[in-house]
């Protein structure tokens, strides 16, 4: 079936984001009108251009032309009136096609065992909380496969946008502007995607991390992500660093002096694989050369150059990789 | 020239006069000939730079994680890019063309307000000095300037001091409200001339579709850059005087802004596309030999389009949270402008069949037109479908439809525009050859990149984003994308040569080199300061044809 189904097998080994693979109901739905949407306009592609195509061979002058003009035509309704009833009809079984996606979707109900997330978009990173579960997180999402994941989608700043193409439609997170969408998804796995609302000088690296996990392994996550972080007096040095310079005016580290909301929380930053939302791996290596100058990985991040010293980057990072 | 000459005193040069006295003829000129001509040539002085702008842009995006130019300058390129080429090169390009030829083709020997026509050129003008001032001046960062980033849409509250300190806003602001005066004062006068100034016996239903689509295009216009205008000055108020309609840190509202934005930014897409279905409706006739086939049903779809264009605009929200009710409703207005779109495609198709069609340039560029507006128009109806937009919008595949519409749509109708009416502008015949050259390159740089340009679209690319990782699918289609742009580049530096060279070693053209049939054929090549000797009187739509075929008039029929 056309164009868009080639496209689909093929991208989705190519793509982990192409919209032709999709993974969760919302992005079935929509991939099934798609695939109906997109079948149709070849269809009216191949009629039409054909008929241009015909005509521009058909009547092009002939090098034995007798240099008459060729009869004047002005017009013809039933012509016009043909043309513009069959358009008519064409547009509104697209119409009633793309109103039966649109009330699956956005019309479905919350069931009341389904899981909540708060979304909130931060320039350039996301946060994640739990609620009534005690978890906050940032940049990498856990949600159970098979099961209705409900976003409730806030900005902290500017516009973004929530888009992770295999499990569904994006919508944007505007400020004073609260929206919802929901998810599905039918396999585990990583699924990726990425802000898609210019939100400033960092857009470009604003990367979405969704883990579908199975049950067990969510609720085995839910409850590791909800304890407080570890108090180990070997690392109190790099702890003392971080409680005393600024660090704390924006990160949180449950269980400590350090309150933050204007960074990720830290909590168990080591039990995340990426750093910066999505931008480099999680080594303790990156991680010292993001707290020495976070620009490396992403010039304009927010996070300033704390301008430590060798040894004291050392403790912190040391202090913060034992955060798991 | 004779009077030049008798006048002249004994003994002074009277052929090359100092080039000031020249500059100055078209610094303080009100001919609508003379405007049209400078609002052209700095459509095309800003296409330039904004291609440019654009090459940039491609040459980032040739590989993931490329480093040739910075986040920001990256951010800075596509906002300029995208209000240069709107504002500075589409809006100068489309009023320059309708300066020009509205007064010739209802035969007036100038324009309603021409003193306004000069002062609301200046204005446009200024508008983009302004913005490009900002790469220079300002107090901004110390050898960057103050480039806006804001995006050629501005979505609040990027805008808001919080976001954007310093000048960079005011900039984009500024520029857009002193434009928007501009283009506001030349509807106005084309609104006033086309009603009040047509000649003898050319009643509404005889006008040229040209002059059709100026009068709704105009319309528009008034319609849509009034909330534009009114927006930037709102949003002055916010940065300046405490206002707090944007400003989302205190209460007010981003939503409202697009609201503001789109209900100008999409009728605006007609405003542009209107004069490019005129430019075809002139050009396919001619080279099929044919009448326009179902002239009234033109019209009317033509202002059906002018009607419906204005309530479409949430469908560039489809992603920021509407009702189930507004993603149909702006789903079917969306829609419903493909019937009288389709139309016209219909129509121009109709007038081709039976014709004898000759292919000289700008017929070409017509041809291009019709198979590329037929895509255009095609994946902007799969755009209307809310649903599928959840998916696609602020991706790649809008960004390829959008300028599929724009490039080969408006700016393949604009070239044909330039090849047809460049002879009467001139009195100078371009180059054929070259012209080929122009078409050829450029129609296979166009397709290579903005053909490509769809699928990392809908492979989960989202526009805007100055570089992209690895291991997506989007690496080698981004080569391609950008491969294309060498073409393009060749063909626009093809053109511009063959503009200027034909200027200076063209053969004479005569009055009308095409064998047309609108009244700007009827007076010589250039037409005089005065335009037509005699104003004329017309019988039908087509009065040269009228005069040629004097067995087989119009008139008999119409």
């Amino acid at each position: 079936m056309s164009i868009g189904a080639v496209l689909g097998q093929s991208a989705s080994p190519l793509s982990p984001t192409s919209i032709f693979a999709p993974a969760s109901t919302p992005a079935q739905t929509i991939f099934d009108l798609s695939m109906m949407v997109i079948a149709l306009v070849v269809a009216i592609f191949v009629i039409v251009g054909g008929l241009i195509a015909y005509s521009v061979v058909k009547f092009r002058k002939r090098r034995n032309d007798d240099g008459r003009e060729p009869a004047q035509v002005y017009g013809s309704q039933q012509v016009e009136l043909a043309w513009t009833i069959i358009p008519v009809i064409t547009v509104l079984v697209l119409f009633l096609a793309t109103a039966r996606a649109v009330l699956a979707v956005q019309g479905a109900s919350k069931p009341k065992d389904a899981v909540e997330v708060t979304v909130v978009g931060h320039q350039f990173w996301w946060e994640y909380q739990y609620p009534g579960k005690k978890v906050v997180t940032a940049n990498e999402l856990h949600v159970p496969v098979g099961e209705k994941t409900f976003l409730k989608l806030l900005s902290a700043d500017t516009d973004h946008s929530f888009w992770v193409p295999r499990l569904g439609g994006k919508t944007d997170l505007v400020p004073n502007h609260p929206n919802q969408m929901w998810i599905e998804p039918r396999e585990t796995g990583l699924f990726l995607g990425q802000c898609a609302q210019y939100c400033g000088t960092q857009h470009g690296m604003m990367l979405l991390r969704i883990y579908v996990d199975s049950r067990t392994d969510f609720d085995r996550w839910l409850k590791e992500q909800a304890t407080l972080a570890r108090a180990d007096d070997a690392f109190a040095e790099g702890r003392k660093i971080f409680e005393q310079t600024a660090c704390i005016n924006c990160h949180a580290v449950a269980g400590t002096a350090a309150n933050g909301r204007f960074g990720p929380d830290l909590t168990h930053l080591m039990s995340r694989e990426t750093l910066g939302a999505g931008v480099v791996r999680n080594t303790p290596e990156n991680l010292r050369r993001w707290i020495r100058r976070p620009d490396d990985f992403k010039p304009g991040s927010l996070m300033p150059p704390m301008g430590l010293t060798e040894q004291q980057l050392d403790a912190v990072t040391t202090y913060l990789a034992s955060l798991r | 020239m004779s009077t030049a000459d008798t006048l002249a005193w004994p003994g002074t040069r009277t052929t090359s006069r100092p080039l000031v006295d020249k500059l100055q003829e078209w610094v303080t000129t009100v001919d609508h000939k003379r405007l049209g001509i400078l609002y052209i040539a700095y459509a095309l002085f800003f296409l330039v730079v904004a291609g440019i702008e654009a090459t940039v842009m491609r040459i980032q995006l040739i590989r993931p994680h490329n480093a040739f130019v910075s986040p920001q300058n990256f951010n800075r390129l596509f906002t300029m890019h995208g209000t240069t080429m709107i504002f500075f090169v589409a809006m100068p390009l489309v009023f320059g063309f309708a300066n020009y030829l509205v007064p010739l083709m209802i035969g007036a020997r100038d324009m309603a307000f021409p003193r306004l026509n000069a002062f609301s050129f200046w204005l446009t003008a200024f508008g983009g000095l302004i913005l490009h001032y900002s790469l220079v001046g300002g107090y901004g960062l110390y050898g960057a300037g103050t480039v806006p980033d804001v995006g050629w849409w501005a979505y609040a509250p990027l805008t808001a001091k919080t976001f954007s300190p310093g000048h960079s806003s005011d900039y984009w602001t500024l520029s857009l409200l002193v434009s928007g005066f501009g283009s506001i004062l030349t509807a106005v006068n084309l609104i006033a001339t086309t009603i009040s100034m047509r000649c003898r016996g050319m009643t509404l239903g005889k006008m040229p579709l040209l002059a059709w689509l100026s009068l709704v295009m105009a319309g528009l216009v008034i319609l849509a850059v009034g909330p534009l205008t009114a927006a930037q000055i709102m949003l002055l108020i916010d940065r300046y005087l405490g206002g707090h309609f944007f400003d989302t840190q205190a209460g007010g509202s981003a939503v409202l802004w697009m609201h503001f934005f789109w209900i100008f930014g999409h009728p605006e897409v007609y405003v542009l596309i209107l004069p490019a279905f005129a430019f075809v409706s002139e050009i396919v006739p001619v080279f099929s030999r044919k009448a326009m086939f179902g002239y009234p049903i033109m019209v009317a779809a033509t202002i059906a389009i002018g009607f419906i264009s204005c309530s479409v605009w949430a469908h560039h929200m489809f992603s920021v949270g509407m009702s189930v009710g507004g993603h149909l409703f702006f789903t079917v207005t969306t829609m419903a402008i493909a019937v009288p779109t389709g139309i016209k495609i219909f129509n121009w198709l109709a007038t081709m069949w039976g014709g004898k069609i000759y292919f000289k340039a700008p017929m070409l560029f017509c041809v291009a037109f019709l198979f590329q507006f037929l895509i255009a128009g095609l994946t902007g109806v799969m755009l209307a479908s809310s649903a599928f937009t959840w998916q696609t919008a602020g991706s790649y595949f809008v960004v390829a439809h959008f300028h599929y519409v724009i490039i080969g749509g408006i700016l393949f109708a604009a070239f044909g525009a330039f090849y047809y009416w460049y002879p009467k502008m001139t009195g100078r015949m371009y180059s054929e050859t070259l012209a080929k050259w122009h078409f050829w390159l450029f129609l296979i740089g166009f397709h290579v990149t903005f053909d490509t340009m769809h699928i990392p679209g809908l492979l989960g690319m989202p526009r805007r984003i100055y570089t992209y990782e690895p291991g997506r699918g989007w690496d080698t289609l981004n080569l391609i994308v950008t491969i294309g742009v060498v073409f393009q580049a060749a063909g626009v530096l093809t053109f511009v040569f063959n503009l200027v060279r034909s200027y200076l070693r063209g053969r004479p053209a005569g009055s009308d080199p095409w064998d047309a049939w609108t009244l700007e054929w009827s007076t010589t090549s250039p037409p005089p300061e005065y335009n037509f000797a005699t104003i004329p009187t017309v019988k039908s739509r087509r009065p040269l044809w009228d005069l040629k075929h004097p067995e087989d008039p119009d008139w008999k029929y119409e």
